[in-house]
């Protein structure tokens, strides 16, 4: 992993592995025997890792699941898949790029996949629009589920994103309207469909397509109502509160799960999805195959009562103690 | 308007920055034309304003006895209150100050009535009680509502006031009400039944992007702010320079996003013409 995209929280162990690869480099000039010396470095950098990423913060998981280098959507694509052929465009103005999806095959079975998509460096950034889709992106979306529909064939969504673009554009075009919609009409989808929030599950941009049978989130992902920064903003007029709010908001996998949000974690490689992208690709791919074969074994009835059940009694409430 | 002609209200135009000698709660300075209006004039016109039309933002449960036929409404909501699932910091006291403000359990106020004649679930959300967010006990009153107007064969008729979107102090929760209130629309359409989204000042996040902009027909009052992401964040995060109107109903409805602009006045007559057509046509004389 190159020096340079290390997080602040793993300075420390970056530094260590540093100057292992400058031992190794001594050694093999000078004939120097420094062997014990570096495996026993090793472990310790090794450690050093485990302990830091078993006790990450909320914050530092979300410093994680924002991680340039962590794999993005088209990479599952192209990772989990034996084929996959992009299908683009909302049939209505635009082919938005901060949402990729089309037709990929698993163990040679067809399917439709869907996600947001960021970069992982400025020039991809711009290309796909920093991952913030546009009300065309939802629409392409849709659009693509209801193929799948057509063709009884299941929906993989990938979620990874800030939210859906804050801007004129959005606004003029219906944005929140085209979120509500693919809200209503995933809830009906006619074929299974499994939701994977492998970074980002930023708002009502993450929720537009993440509708699903099993919701799944990556080991180090987050999923929220609002960013840390901004909850931040709102509470403590500063932004950089944020680790504070990241705490408040119960965002991680784990928190989730807890609340009953998510169905499944899937864990990441020690130090996060980027450090192995093929270790996760293979995870996800496992997960596929674990649960497609049953949803898709169901009767659509009661999968689409599960599905309604499923989100429908999500909500913290009590018994008011008199009436109003 | 005849109103203009036979003033029954008093206005005071104000030159100079000299306070005034009348009590704030007797007068309010109208946003729309800065005149100073007795609250008293504003309420005998539905939270209007007698000189120029602004509408003020209406509490709930007057917006529902305003649009349900007299005594009709029988209140389904009012039986929950909010929990607190995150110990969220200030979220007790906000819920508290929100019960006081409204004398409600919560920001929304849901039951069944009939208009015109014609039997309906009604709720209206309450921008008061925390901006009329939406959190668990929204979701849950809106979703039950829907899922008994399809068990009734009711059409169901949705005020939103609603600003504060998906609310923050339950965190994800609140955002899975967005996928439970849509989900519950999909049945009433299953069901044939029509949903009008009425969406009043303000209306925007987690509301807009859901239940709000899924009405076989929207109906927005006049310069009602109806919006997804807030001028603010937008200004801030994008820097782009908006237009004059931005996010307004006039703006929605010039874009393509709602059906049609009602005044207050004239609310409740429209909703039950759009209603009617739900009813069986009477038989010929
Ligand atoms: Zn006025």
């Amino acid at each position: 992993m190159a020096a340079e995209n290390y997080l602040e929280f793993e300075k420390a162990v970056v530094e260590l592995e540093n100057k292992i690869a400058e031992l190794r480099s001594f050694t093999d000039d000078q004939r120097l025997n420094l062997k014990e010396e570096i495996e026993q470095l090793e472990q310790k950098a090794e450690t050093m890792r485990r302990d830091i990423y078993r006790k990450l913060t909320p914050w530092q998981i979300v410093q994680v699941s924002r991680h340039p280098m962590r794999p993005h959507t088209l990479d599952y694509f192209n990772g989990v898949f034996e084929r996959f052929i992009e299908l683009h465009g909302d049939r209505a103005f635009i082919d938005d790029r901060a949402m990729v999806g089309g037709l990929a095959w698993l163990d040679k079975k067809p399917m439709v996949v869907i996600g947001t998509q960021k970069g992982k460096d400025t020039k991809e950034n711009l290309a796909h629009n920093f991952g913030l889709p546009l009300p065309e992106g939802y629409r392409k979306a849709l659009r693509l589920m209801k193929f799948a529909e057509k063709f009884n064939l299941p929906v993989i969504t990938f979620v990874d994103t800030t939210g859906a673009f804050p801007g004129l554009e959005g606004e003029e075009r219906g944005v929140a309207e085209a979120i509500a919609r693919n809200l209503r009409d995933m809830s009906v989808l006619r074929v299974p469909i499994i939701v994977v929030v492998i970074g980002e599950g930023g708002s009502g941009g993450a929720i537009g397509i993440a509708v699903g049978d099993r919701v799944a989130m990556l080991e180090n992902s987050v999923y929220s109502v609002i960013s840390p920064e901004g909850c931040a903003a709102i509470l403590w007029k500063d932004r950089a509160q944020a680790p504070k709010a990241a705490e408040i908001l119960r965002i991680t996998a784990a928190d989730l799960k807890r609340l009953g949000v998510i169905e499944d974690i899937i864990t990441e490689p020690l130090g996060g999805a980027h450090r192995e992208p093929q270790t996760i690709i293979a995870k996800v791919k496992q997960y596929l195959q674990e649960n497609l074969p049953e949803l898709s074994a169901k009767p659509i009835e009661v999968l689409l009562e599960e599905r309604y059940m499923k989100f429908r009694k999500v909500g913290v409430f009590e018994a008011a103690a008199h009436e109003c | 308007m005849d109103w203009f002609k036979k003033p029954k209200y008093m206005t005071v135009r104000v030159t100079s920055k000299k306070k005034l000698d009348i009590p704030d709660n007797l007068v309010t300075r109208c946003p729309g034309c800065s005149e100073i209006i007795l609250n008293k004039d504003i309420e005998n016109a539905q939270r209007t304003c007698p000189k120029c039309n602004h509408h003020f933002q209406m509490p709930a449960r007057e917006r529902i006895l305003f649009l349900a036929d007299p005594d009709s409404f029988r209140e389904t909501s009012g039986r929950i209150q909010a929990a607190d699932p995150l110990a969220f910091p200030g979220y007790r006291d906000k819920v508290v100050k929100g019960k006081k403000q409204t004398g409600n359990l919560d920001s929304v106020i849901a039951g069944f009535c009939t208009m015109g004649g014609i039997p309906v679930g009604l709720a209206a959300t309450d921008f008061r009680f925390m901006g009329g967010s939406m959190g668990s006990v929204l979701g849950e009153e809106i979703a039950a509502l829907i899922e008994k107007a399809v068990e009734r064969k009711n059409p169901v008729v949705i005020v939103s006031a609603s600003g504060g979107g998906a609310r923050m102090q339950e965190g994800i929760i609140s955002l899975m009400q967005m996928a439970k209130t849509s989900a519950a629309l999909a049945r009433l359409a299953a069901a044939k039944q029509m949903f009008i989204s009425v969406l009043t000042d303000p209306t925007g996040g987690g509301v807009t992007a859901s239940f709000a902009m899924l009405g076989d027909v929207i109906i927005a009052e006049p310069n009602a702010l109806i919006m997804f992401a807030g001028p603010r964040v937008i200004e801030q995060t994008i820097r782009q320079h908006l237009p004059k109107r931005f996010q307004r109903a006039e703006f929605l409805q010039e874009h393509g996003m709602i059906d049609i602009i009602v005044r207050r006045q004239e609310m409740r007559d429209r909703l039950i013409q759009l209603l009617s057509i739900t009813q069986p046509v009477p038989a010929q004389e």
